[in-house]
């Protein structure tokens, strides 16, 4: 119980997707400059993540390791886990409207998102069991939300002062982003 | 060997995906009121959300549910109403007087003063919410045209530090009289030009003090109208624009010239 507690910290704080793998950077830092819309895409990579890393691990445990198959595994991921979103999407919008609207646009974008890619990938490198996939699945997802709103909230601040003209816009973001990630760094000595 | 069985594997995945994608698209297919696509249509498409609704996608499906009536697009107006109304099968309803933004407050540059001692972000919100007094008037417009960043169709503007609204370009949604911290704009059918614009609620001395240009309560105005449509409430005009007739009597009496005259006679 207590390493599965410590999978989901540590996917989440310290090996955290985007600010120490510097994996899904491109969602980070387009579309954290409102705090609603980066919540609401936090939602759904937590949701996609949680269920792609559970499927990948099923698919590759019963199939692609048995039949010898490993160097595929980039290439049907990428094909079921794209597939997967879009079941899932027209799922969610017959039996639960609610939450088909509060994700909106972000689901079918999360389906090209490298994170969501990168976590099947990473499971089956550190050769976790199905349990411990899905939650080193979910608790990269909530790195990824925890750093994307984190940087909205940055930035909405920073929006509202007086920069210096180079630094408007996009090089605050990335200062920003850098200043985060070596605080995250801090994370690295946290003794489990 | 192997190449085969990685192309097999790769095809049945394939085959069984896309069985799923076909399988869950006609089990879970969702019905779209047909008719929400038409009153899409007749919408204008600002998407400026003065109806209450996120868009105008989202108001077309509560149209078509019925969960809104059809002239629920405030911008639209009337042609729109009717044109959603033939759509859906109903009556138009009542039809509403389109509504036009006001800004009630005359104080340009020449007759009241900007004390110029705010330094903060270029934001009426921010100004009002500093507690410096920016302007001499406390209830005169500010200028740092937060009216004018909302507004989705570049009607207003602030000339001369004080906002001032495009009647030709004003598609009447009211997201700027909802942003003014001071409650200046005010939303007036597009028929009723005779308006006050002042705010101000200090008795005549003490307006006269900052703005040259102000109500100062005189009631002159609600003597001469023979329609009780004019009124005096906390020293300050205002028009009942339900019983006003636009006869323009109280804007040539009007000391101050503060109330706009009728449409036709300039201005």
């Amino acid at each position: 119980m207590k390493s599965l507690i410590l999978i989901i910290i540590s996917c989440a704080l310290i090996n955290n997707v985007v600010l120490n793998q510097f994996l899904g950077i491109c969602s980070f830092l387009g579309v954290s400059n409102q705090l609603k819309a980066s919540a609401s895409l936090g939602g759904a990579v937590i949701f996609v993540i949680t269920i792609a890393s559970a499927v990948a691990s099923l698919l590759y445990d019963f199939v692609l390791a048995p039949l010898g198959m490993d160097f595929m595994k980039t290439i049907i991921f990428i094909l079921v886990i794209a597939a997967l979103v879009q079941i899932v999407e027209m799922f969610l919008k017959k039996t639960s409207p609610g939450v088909y609207t509060a994700l909106g646009i972000y689901l079918p974008l999360i389906t090209t998102n490298c994170a969501v890619l990168g976590v099947a990938l990473t499971n089956v490198q550190d050769g976790y069991n199905f349990v411990q996939c899905v939650l080193s699945g979910f608790g990269t997802a909530l790195g990824y939300t925890l750093a994307i709103v984190l940087l909205a909230s940055i930035r909405t601040r920073v929006h509202e002062e007086d920069l210096p003209a180079p630094l408007r816009g996009a090089p605050i973001v990335l200062i920003a982003a850098a200043l985060m990630s070596i605080a995250f760094m801090g994370f690295s000595n946290l003794s489990l | 060997m192997i190449i085969l069985i990685t192309t097999l594997v790769i095809a049945i995945v394939s085959i069984l995906v896309g069985a799923g994608l076909v399988f869950t698209s006609k089990k879970f297919y969702v019905e779209v009121d047909p008719r929400q696509t038409l009153v899409r249509e007749c919408l204008p498409g600002n998407n400026c959300g003065a109806c209450g609704y996120a868009g105008c996608d989202a108001l077309a499906g509560e149209i078509a549910m019925g969960n809104a009536p059809v002239n629920a697009c405030p911008v639209g107006g009337n042609p729109v109403a009717a044109k959603i109304a033939e759509v859906m099968g109903t009556e138009a309803g009542e039809p509403v007087d389109r509504k036009i933004a006001f800004v009630r407050c005359k104080g340009s540059c020449e007759v009241t003063h900007n004390q110029g001692n705010y330094v903060g972000l270029h934001d009426c919100r921010s100004a009002a919410l500093s507690g410096v007094n920016v302007t001499d008037c406390d209830y005169g417009c500010l200028g740092f045209g937060s009216c004018e960043s909302v507004c989705p169709e570049q009607a207003i503007k602030v000339v001369n530090g004080v906002a001032v609204v495009n009647r030709m370009r004003c598609v009447g949604c009211g997201l700027c009289a909802k942003t003014c911290p001071r409650g200046l704009i005010e939303m007036i059918p597009e028929k009723k030009r005779v308006a006050v614009q002042c705010s101000n609620k200090d008795r005549g001395p003490d307006v006269k003090k900052v703005c040259s240009a102000g109500c100062i309560g005189c009631t002159l105005c609600v003597r001469q109208c023979e329609n009780d449509a004019i009124h005096v409430a906390e020293n300050l005009a205002h028009v009942d624009y339900d019983a006003c007739i636009q006869c323009g009597k109280c804007v040539e009496k009007c000391p101050a010239k503060v109330i706009t005259p009728p449409a036709g006679t300039g201005a």
